[in-house]
């Protein structure tokens, strides 16, 4: 599904990814685990193709092709997906209105025709309920004075419409509460499936009691310093990150 | 629905530029070039008008050359040589009136399939009846049996003047005087046709009323006249477009507007303009020089003002309201979008008058690529206007870094008692929100579209329905190219 060999991307010219590789196939969960500045948000970036990240050297290949010659929009429409740490606001612009705008330009980029605003609607509502997102969220303008966990509810919500391949989800527990965070990580492993992949980008270890990830890497100065089990959170967690960091290197 | 589902296919196959500079080649019937007394009698004649129109005309006349062309707007273009323009066309084959469609000139309905304005539809199913002004001369008007039984006249002027002189000479240019300014005066001097509109007492209009200006012949100038005349406790909703063919020299555009709204009555005008705004260098396009004025005469009236103003190379346009009548209400929502060299000069006056008068401002600009946009606003509260109010709020978008924002409010208070709000705000189009966008797979410049529409969304929401989808599509339209 993804292959990164040996990574590097500079932000404002400087150098943050330090030749990082990863391997995950279809139907896995990894978790990427790491202290503040290690670059994991810009891993999340540099994937979903956001200006200004900058790969100077290294490859991704998803699904076996070049992923860094496709603009952002044509990842999305080949099935990637990066839930956000922080979504952004849209004034004026319906919550439903921007879904159905997202989802009818991934449907024709990939030649299929465009769903009616009625198909559209039935469609989200069917996942909405489970998210506790009401019909009056849904109608008011996009993340505009939504609650930290409604934003976040919101980013799991699209992900459940736009059905993608390969799902980055980045410190998508933050700011949540406990419920918060279940009812995020229910939405999360409803969409475990075999032909998708998904990559769990997150600071604590908390998230991965509910998202339990098939493989964790650690991620310290933009590279991998350490890779095992979902038994390597609980020991990030005792530790913390200096030990483990400071062993890796 | 299916006439509004026309147009938003139409407009949707645009494409990347501007689609409607086709010329429709129609034999024309013109005044000869420039500008003097035999100019003005050869449209009056053409019009077949009575003397004391042409008398009027000649006064206006008289004035206008003794008047100078305003410069106070934020708005630059190379002289313009008035003597080197026609004041007069018509389409040639309209000299004997068509009975009915199937008389009209096939090229003419071409036209107007082409701007997704098919007549047919229109009247079989949005219900809108269509004065369509196609150059000078009104070729169909619509559903004229629905309205005469309601006893609305909706007519050319032409005709007005010729059917209706009592009202026409008791209303017009009370609202702009034939003095008012430059292009007023030009306007009054050499208007060629345009629409009248006369709503009883008590009668609420039974449809929305529409006409399609355009402008089609090359370097004719045009002069639309508009009276809008609600009677007592009367309502009426008018829209008026506008798209104009692709040409190189520039043309102008003078119209007057004028509204009268008698005690309790309502008038809500609605404009969706979009003219030819010039190539992406800033060659061509339309100089438009609008006064659009209202007049809350009566008691408890209200005159409503929507636009949205995508077009022209350069706008100079101030919907205003006279808010005359105790308890009168004004209103003015708009959309002003300037791209590429686009320069627009827009924005309200609302002078109270009476008691209690109340009056709303809210205004959307956007500015992308070189454009100027400049929003300019006078709020006048009168000795008399005791416990008026005016809520005003200007937002400006900016796309790119080479446009302008300017937002020019000007605020006179003669009475104590009288509150006025304003709110300005100016913001850009931020690069998360666009990069959010993307990651969801839409493009940048549906992107623009989107984020634009939601910061557009409180004054497009005033819009009809089947304006309400023109408008948004035009939005979009005119901010392509803005990013990337």
């Amino acid at each position: 599904m993804l292959e990164i060999k040996d990574l590097h991307a500079t932000v404002d010219g400087k150098e943050i990814l330090k030749g990082l590789s990863l391997t995950l196939q279809a139907g896995q969960v990894h978790a990427i685990m790491g202290p503040n500045g290690s670059g994991k948000s810009t891993l999340s970036y540099v994937l979903s193709g956001r200006a200004g990240y900058d790969v100077t050297s290294g490859s991704i290949r998803y699904k076996g092709e070049d992923l860094l010659a496709l603009p952002p929009e044509a990842r999305a429409s080949k099935g990637i997906y990066l839930a956000m740490q922080y979504p952004v606001e849209i004034p004026g612009v319906t919550t439903i209105n921007f879904l159905k705008t997202a989802l009818n330009a991934q449907r024709r980029a990939r030649g299929e025709t465009d769903l009616d605003a009625v198909s559209v609607l039935r469609l989200v509502r069917g996942h909405a309920k489970a998210l506790n997102i009401s019909e009056e969220m849904l109608r008011r303008p996009l993340n505009v004075g939504f609650s930290g966990g409604e934003k976040k509810r919101l980013e799991i919500l699209q992900m459940s419409v736009f059905e993608p391949s390969l799902a980055v989800l980045d410190e998508t527990d933050s700011g949540l509460d406990i419920d918060a965070l279940k009812l995020v990580a229910e939405g999360v492993n409803t969409l475990r499936s075999p032909d998708r992949a998904m990559l769990v980008i997150t600071h604590y270890q908390r998230l991965l009691d509910y998202i339990v990830p098939d493989r964790v890497h650690v991620l310290a100065k933009g590279r991998i310093v350490a890779e095992g089990g979902k038994e390597l959170a609980k020991e990030l967690e005792a530790k913390g990150y200096a030990d483990i960091v400071k062993d890796a290197a | 629905m299916a006439a509004v589902e026309t147009t938003k296919d139409q407009v949707q196959a645009l494409g990347e530029k501007y689609k409607y500079g086709f010329v429709t080649d129609i034999e024309m019937e013109r005044a000869p070039r420039g500008l003097n007394e035999d100019t003005v009698a050869f449209i009056s004649a053409k019009k077949r008008e009575p003397e004391w129109m042409l008398q009027w005309r000649l006064g206006a006349f008289r004035r206008w050359r003794e008047m100078k062309e305003p410069n106070w707007a934020r708005v630059n273009f190379p002289k313009i040589d008035y003597q080197d323009a026609y004041y007069y066309a018509a389409p040639k084959s309209m000299s004997d009136k068509p009975q009915s469609l199937e008389e009209v000139d096939p090229k003419l309905l071409e036209t107007y399939n082409k701007l997704g304005i098919p007549l047919h539809e229109q009247m079989a199913l949005a219900g809108v009846a269509v004065d369509a002004v196609f150059d000078s001369v009104s070729v169909a008007t619509t559903f004229k049996d629905t309205l005469t039984k309601a006893g609305v006249i909706f007519c050319p002027i032409s005709e007005a003047i010729r059917e209706h002189p009592e009202l026409v000479k008791k209303y017009l240019g009370t609202v702009v005087p034939v003095t008012d300014n430059f292009f007023a005066t030009l306007n009054s001097a050499v208007f060629s046709d345009g629409t009248f509109v006369y709503v009883p007492k008590g009668v609420r209009c039974p449809m929305e009323l529409s006409t399609y200006f355009r402008i089609n012949a090359g370097e004719t100038g045009q002069f639309e006249r508009t009276l809008i005349i609600a009677d007592e406790g009367s309502y009426v909703s008018y829209l008026e477009g506008c798209t104009a063919p692709k040409r190189d020299e520039n043309q102008l555009h003078a119209a007057v507007v004028e509204l009268i709204a008698l005690d309790r009555a309502e008038i809500k005008y609605s404009t969706v303009q979009n003219w030819y705004p010039g190539d992406e260098s800033g060659n061509g396009g339309i100089y438009n020089f609008v006064t659009k004025r209202g007049d809350c005469r009566g008691r408890d009236s209200k005159i409503s003002w929507t636009q949205v103003e995508t077009g022209s190379a350069i706008t100079w346009k101030y919907p205003s309201c006279i808010l005359r009548g105790d308890n009168s209400v004004g209103e003015f929502y708009s959309i002003a979008i300037a791209n590429h060299f686009q320069q627009a000069d827009t924005g309200t006056k609302m002078i109270h008058m009476g008691k209690n008068t109340r009056s709303r401002i809210i205004s959307k600009g956007i500015s992308a690529g070189k454009a100027q946009n400049t929003y300019r606003g006078l709020v006048s509260m009168h000795a008399k206007a005791v416990n008026a109010r005016n809520y005003t709020q200007c937002d400006s978008l900016l796309i790119g870094g080479q446009c302008g924002a300017h937002t020019v409010p000007y605020i006179e208070t003669r009475n104590p008692t009288a509150r006025v709000e304003h709110e300005a705000t100016t913001s850009k189009i931020a690069d998360d929100q666009l990069f959010y966008c993307l990651s969801r797979g839409i493009n940048a410049e549906e992107a623009v579209a989107l984020i634009v529409n939601g910061f557009c969304k409180d004054v497009l929401q005033q819009l009809p329905m089947e304006f309400a989808v023109e408008a948004q599509k035009l939005v979009s339209i005119s901010l392509e190219g803005s990013v990337g």
